[in-house]
């Protein structure tokens, strides 16, 4: 049997996971982290992904790519707004974004199809064997266009992605794995770029979502973007200065702030420190809790709505909610948790690590699919209302929002001229009244005999799968034909893009493959070089002149294989530079400069 | 719960369940509900299978909800495509097929208003739509609420002063149509039991006669009725709130 692995793909980091026995496990890198970050960076030397790329986030801005998650399934026009948070450039191209790199353009679905390949390399690499199979986790709120975008991600990584599951069901299912839960619970599933709210019923094995809801464009980015525009005005105000011209100088301000909101959750006040281009020196700036949480409070209640209109489309009041589970990195922020609790009225759960459950859930689905578990069933539902335009420009629903998948509806439709061969549908997703107040996901015409005004009968059957994703074929009622219906995305890749993409991508795998372990090896170097430096002014007075004179000579041979193109021996110098520093290193760990090392192990330190 | 009401007792259960009496692959006679006996494959429901037989239900309208329930989840257990990944591709569409067709079924029947409606549409024969219209005898009261949520618009626009007094009339006039709402709810609830009533005779206790017929579509009308002005009413209701929020 074939193995089935479960991956997190989200906007700031991206997991994979796999069923072990009976335990979902996150498979980690070499250095032990279960995270990779979703960032790819194209370098002169070739593609990077995940922590190596993320060091050229500020000394490549142009050339490296985040958070593209943002832009799954959209056009330019969706993500005006933000457009000038992003170093990277943005094109469109047939209702789809292209992101241009130097004379090259990719779309988000094949830069999501780099950090997927990283993902897959690392579970092959600690599974021992090929993987071609997958689930792959979404936000429950994303549209059919975003979900169609990711499948096409796993295509062109060469993945049958044989799920597109919503992360917050796949939370709730690794959540009841381990607690054995029943009742009713929400979870609330604030990430990196989307949040979601969803409310599931448990009983006897089976997940029932009741309702769904969220924001696809809400998350950790929109945060950090509020400290941003705070830091950027003052050093405006303070220095004369304009940043947004200067795009490392942006990348830098953006990492900072994200530090600076990260250690908030834990501390009351931090300090940001940026150093200036052109001799402007250092801005440094102390902000407390208390100030972020005035930056973000309007953001985070954004998220009130939804969840409660969640409760309500479940027909629940939020006393009846037995258990609020949270999702995510952002919900670590106090406010978040504090607003979550005052709403649910009760303590949220946060056993499961946040970062974690979503990929860990995914395995468990997974494992559902490949015959493994068989005593859970999850039963998902649609988040948006689906529905064709008709007459006037008004939207006629098909299936409605909250309805449990896989989902069907049938419509009938006629000719209103005499001789008429075609009939133009629309199909919309959304909550509106108007066709054009809501996402237009495909057109199609549909063929039609030429006969009386009236008299040709096409049953169009609209058809939602497992995965939350749009099918539709029509059958003449007269001659009981069926016939096959070539439906144009709107805001989506041609069938033969995605192809033509999935062939440039094993091209460039097989060229690629010598670069990437180069790339990694020299990054590697550097990090241990880095790391070597700092445990030397730490603790070189503690070991003789002979041991320093062993590490340095070590790590210059290090310095000679890095200047070279064999990863092979840069890794073998690596290997020796490890050994010559293993025993500063237990000293460095037995004295009192533990507390200073915040028990990292030693090629942690950089 | 009953489970002999009055069916129309086929010989073979089977063969009102299932789209063919022979198995799609096998070819041998099908005798057990979802699966051949013979290659153990997924059967096609029928698409002509009503929403009560596809969940084991006699026609009625008051419904044990917990009953509803595990059946759902069961049948979900039997169909879902999550069961049917390592199987072929015809398994899979079935999976597919069944599972959508319950879904609708178990949503439809859970809400009284749907299932009351999805009833009157199986009785009606041929789909007669149900219109919205409102309830004749809250003719006058409609007519000046109309008028009122006008005068509100106007007064928003222009005459702040007036607001005040119009919301506190609307207000009152919300109570009055959301009282008349749970009225109906009410009185929709007394025309399920009597609908059952007249429907749960045992086929052999009393051939159907033609009055019991007359009562039967006595009871159909008002219960289309009722829904009607329900619609109506809550069209109305949501316009309200809308306007006044």
């Amino acid at each position: 049997m074939t193995r089935i692995v479960g991956i997190d793909l989200g906007t700031t980091n991206s997991l994979i996971a796999y069923m072990d026995g009976q335990t979902p496990r996150v498979i980690t890198g070499r250095a032990g982290r279960g995270m990779v970050p979703s960032v790819v960076a194209m370098t002169d030397n070739g593609l990077i992904v995940g922590d190596a790329a993320k060091e050229h986030l500020v000394r490549n801005p142009e050339r490296t790519i985040y958070s593209v998650k943002r832009f799954m399934g959209k056009n330019l026009e969706d993500v005006a707004e933000e457009l000038r948070y992003f170093p990277y450039s943005l094109k469109e191209q047939g209702g789809v974004i292209r992101i241009q790199v130097g004379d090259k353009t990719y779309s988000p679905p094949q830069i999501s199809a780099m950090i997927l390949k990283e993902l897959k390399r690392r579970a092959e690499e600690h599974l021992g064997e090929d993987i071609t199979k997958a689930v792959i986790t979404v936000p429950a709120y994303f549209n059919d266009s975003q979900r169609q975008a990711t499948k096409d991600a796993g295509l062109i990584a060469g993945l049958d992605v044989l799920r597109i599951l919503n992360e917050p069901t796949a939370a709730s299912l690794a959540y009841g794995l381990q607690e054995k839960t029943q009742g009713t619970i929400a979870v609330y599933d604030l990430g990196g770029g989307t949040f979601d709210i969803s409310i599931l019923k448990l009983k006897d094995g089976i997940f029932e979502v009741l309702a769904t809801n969220g924001n696809t464009h809400l998350g950790g980015d929109d945060f950090d973007r509020t400290v941003v525009d705070l830091l950027l005005g003052e050093i405006r105000g303070q220095h004369g200065l304009t940043l947004e011209p200067y795009p490392d100088q942006m990348q830098a301000l953006r990492l900072e702030a994200e530090r600076a909101k990260i250690r908030l959750s834990d501390e009351h006040k931090t300090t940001v420190v940026i150093e200036l281009p052109e001799g402007h020196g250092t801005f440094r700036r102390e902000i407390t809790r208390d100030q972020l949480e005035a930056l973000t409070m309007g953001l985070v209640d954004q998220t009130l709505g939804p969840c409660r209109q969640a409760l309500k489309d479940a027909g629940l009041q939020p006393a009846q909610i037995d258990e609020v589970v949270l999702v995510g990195g952002s919900t670590r922020m106090p406010l978040v948790r504090r607003r979550v609790q005052e709403l649910f009225g009760k303590v949220p759960h946060s056993e499961l690590n946040p970062d974690e459950v979503v990929a860990l859930g995914a395995a468990v689905q997974a494992d559902i699919l490949s015959g493994g578990t068989q005593d859970m069933l999850l039963l998902d539902v649609t988040p948006l209302s689906l529905g064709i335009e008709t007459m006037g420009g008004v939207v006629s629903p098909l299936i409605r929002r909250n309805t449990t998948i896989p989902a069907s509806a049938k419509e009938m439709f006629t000719t209103y001229v005499d001789g008429q061969t075609s009939v133009d549908i629309h199909i919309l997703q959304g909550e509106r009244e108007l066709a054009r107040d809501n996402r237009s996901l495909a057109r199609f015409q549909l063929k039609v005999p030429p006969l009386p005004a009236g008299v040709p009968r096409i049953e169009v059957m609209f058809l939602i799968d497992a995965n939350g994703i749009l099918h539709v074929t029509a059958k003449d009622v007269r001659t009981g034909q069926t016939q096959s219906i070539e439906v144009k995305p709107s805001y989506g890749l041609s069938d033969d893009e995605v192809e033509r993409m999935i062939g440039e991508s094993f091209a460039f795998a097989a060229e690629d493959l010598k670069a990437r372990q180069l790339i990694e090896a020299r990054t590697e170097a550097e990090a241990i070089r880095k790391a070597t430096e700092k445990a030397l002014r730490l603790g070189g007075h503690l070991i003789d002149a002979e041991e320093t004179a062993a590490i340095q000579t070590a790590l210059e041979a290090l310095d000679t294989a890095r200047a070279g193109d064999d990863h092979r021996g840069i890794r073998a110098r690596i290997a020796d530079v490890e050994k010559t520093t293993h025993h500063l290193a237990e000293i460095l760990m037995d004295t009192s400069l533990q507390e200073a090392l915040q028990n990292k192990k030693f090629s942690e330190l950089t | 719960m009953t489970t002999d009401g009055m069916q129309k007792a086929p010989t073979k259960r089977s063969e009102l369940q299932m789209a063919r009496s022979m198995c799609w692959h096998c070819q041998s006679e099908i005798t057990g509900e979802y699966f051949c006996e013979q290659c153990v494959k997924v059967q096609p429901l029928s698409k002509e299978m009503d929403y009560f037989t596809c969940l084991g239900l006699p026609r009625l309208l008051n419904i044990d909800l917990a009953a509803l329930e595990a059946k759902f989840y069961d049948l979900s257990r039997a169909f879902h495509p999550d069961f049917y990944q390592r199987k072929t591709a015809s398994e899979q569409d079935i999976s597919l097929g069944n599972s959508a067709m319950l879904n609708t079924a178990y949503r439809t029947l859970k809400d009284p208003v749907l299932r009351a409606e999805y009833l009157l549409r199986l009785e009606a024969g041929s789909a007669k739509d149900i219109r919205t219209s409102p309830p004749a005898d809250l003719f006058e009261e409609i007519l000046t609420l109309q008028e009122d949520l006008e005068a509100f618009r106007a007064a928003s626009d222009q005459a702040p002063a007036a607001v005040a007094s119009l919301r506190t009339k609307l207000a009152a006039d919300r109570e009055l149509l959301e009282q008349r709402q749970r009225d109906m709810e009410a009185r929709l609830l007394e025309l399920f039991s009597r609908w059952d009533a007249l429907h749960d005779r045992r086929p052999q206790a009393a051939p159907a006669t033609p009055h019991s017929q007359q009562d039967k579509e006595a009871v159909l009308k008002e219960m289309r009725e009722l829904l009607s002005n329900r619609t109506y009413l809550r069209n109305i209701v949501n316009d309200l709130i809308a306007t006044t929020a």
